[in-house]
């Protein structure tokens, strides 16, 4: 479980995120949502400590993480898995040698067994042949599913999903959630997910948080998130004429 | 205000740098990787350079000396010590800056900016460490035998174009090389060699490492990063020989 309590954060007088506290919980994908630059990923950042936040909590079950050393965030960091929005692969290296990263930095397996887990992970999000490929010989959708089968590779407590479907056709979209929903409940994970993708929303979201101007301006699941009478949320879930016109559907 | 400003974050990410390695056996491979590419990837232009620039200094010298009262074999002697004090230390430096700073800074820059440098740090590894410590290691220990080749391949020339052209004699441009040689002018060579050494990749990982933005801003950092490393090269001889020399 992750808590944040009262984060703030501002680029010099500008606020980005202001007194943001949510409960991000073990075995459910939490959604983080909103329009384009309401602080959705600044916000992510302050939670795995890419940028400092000015005021508040991150726990990490029950540990501060604002208040540790880098040698302390470092410990917790292992346990953190990112998938970033462009999929953050290393370019010099091959597929699956992206996924034995982490392994061979944090771990004294053997050779032979690191391939084996890195070829269990690529198994597990479907790219079994991959392996010997370049990130640059990959599709976008396929380089999300590494990038997932990279940050799974540790068996991570945390799961942080960057805008997974930002530049995926609907298809590929639905697959990566279904994927990161899979992987949540089989390995019990705290997992947070940014998106402004409705239809993530509505495939996933066990929990919303809506941020809108920074702020949390709403809190709920995704059969709450239809109905509400928010309005900034309304705009917001209702932006497409499909769904509007699936609103008014639902009215009549 | 802007110049102390990157000094200071300059010696923040050196401090960050130098932090103990996650895994020392992670970290040797990437120094093997970075040996081949700063070193063996540098040696073909350091080559070519060498011969013909030793060349170019013994015709020059031997046109400068033409005076009877002025011994041949001067033109050896200026061809060794314009070699081994200033044309391979600092001119081959030069070129590696623009050849090796530009590469290097675009690489970390591109990394920065494709997020990778970020996935790193959420992955709880050093990125300044993993990314920049092994090119400066690579850097100090195969610069200083590049520039012992440069040497030797720039008094090659230096004796071969001489000679073919006739402005030097085999003997007196043997002689004249071994005219008073001082071996403290090698080692005032590998001094400055190795401080280049560490200028070189580290201002140039500084300036890829905090690249913002898109593919443009890396053009920009690579640019830079040539033009600082030979700035900072530059002042550095100057401080180096006023220490050693003066």
């Amino acid at each position: 479980m992750i808590e944040v309590k009262n984060v703030s954060k501002s680029f010099g007088d500008r606020p980005i995120v202001k007194d943001f506290s949510f409960v991000f919980e073990r075995g459910k994908a939490n959604l983080i949502i909103g329009e384009s630059g309401t602080g959705k990923s600044v916000l992510t950042k302050c939670m795995v400590g890419l940028v400092e936040v000015d005021r508040g909590e991150v726990l990490y079950d029950g540990q501060d993480f604002v208040k540790m050393n880098y040698e302390q965030r470092k410990l917790i960091r292992k346990e953190i898995g990112m998938l970033f929005q462009g999929g953050a692969l290393f370019d010099s290296m091959t597929v699956e040698e992206n996924v034995m990263f982490p392994l061979s930095m944090f771990t004294e397996m053997p050779e032979s067994e690191k391939r084996d887990r890195a070829h269990f992970c690529l198994k597990r999000v479907n790219l079994p042949n991959a392996a010997k490929l370049y990130p640059a010989e990959i599709s976008g959708g396929m380089k999300k599913r590494v990038a997932i089968a990279r940050a799974i590779s540790l068996q991570p407590k945390y799961l942080f999903c960057d805008e997974p479907n930002s530049g995926l056709d609907p298809r590929t979209s639905i697959l990566i959630d279904e994927l990161i929903m899979e992987i949540t409940l089989e390995y019990q994970i705290t997992t947070v997910v940014i998106t402004h993708d409705m239809n993530s929303v509505l495939e996933i979201g066990d929990k919303i948080a809506f941020l809108h101007n920074g702020e949390k301006w709403w809190e709920g699941n995704r059969k709450e998130i239809l109905t509400s009478d928010n309005k900034e949320l309304s705009d917001f879930v209702y932006a497409t004429k499909f769904l509007r016109e699936f609103r008014d559907r639902l009215r009549t | 205000m802007k110049l102390l400003f990157h000094i200071g974050r300059y010696f923040m990410l050196m401090h960050r740098t130098l932090r103990r390695p996650e895994k020392w056996s992670i970290y040797r491979r990437q120094i093997f990787r970075e040996i081949d590419v700063i070193g063996i990837g540098s040696l073909g232009i350091v080559a070519i350079i060498s011969v013909f620039m030793g060349a170019v200094i013994t015709i020059q010298s031997a046109f400068g000396f033409e005076s009877p009262w002025i011994p041949l074999y001067a033109v050896g002697v200026a061809t060794r010590d314009s070699i081994i004090l200033e044309f391979s230390p600092t001119i081959v430096s030069l070129i590696l800056a623009g050849k090796v700073g530009s590469s290097i800074a675009s690489e970390i820059g591109n990394m920065r900016v494709s997020e990778q440098i970020d996935a790193l740090e959420v992955m709880g590894i050093n990125s300044a460490g993993y990314l920049i410590l092994p090119k400066i290691i690579a850097s100090v220990f195969i610069l200083p035998f590049l520039v012992i080749i440069s040497m030797f391949l720039g008094h090659f020339g230096g004796y071969v174009f001489g000679v073919v052209t006739g402005v030097v004699t085999s003997y007196e441009f043997v002689y004249g090389i071994q005219y008073e040689f001082h071996p403290f002018n090698v080692y005032y060579a590998l001094v400055k060699i190795a401080c280049f050494a560490f200028i070189i990749p580290s201002v140039s990982a500084y300036q890829g490492y905090y690249t913002k933005g898109g593919s443009l801003e890396v053009g920009a950092a690579s640019i830079r990063a040539v033009v600082y490393s030979i700035i900072v090269v530059l002042l550095f001889n100057f401080i180096v020989t006023q220490l050693l020399l003066a």
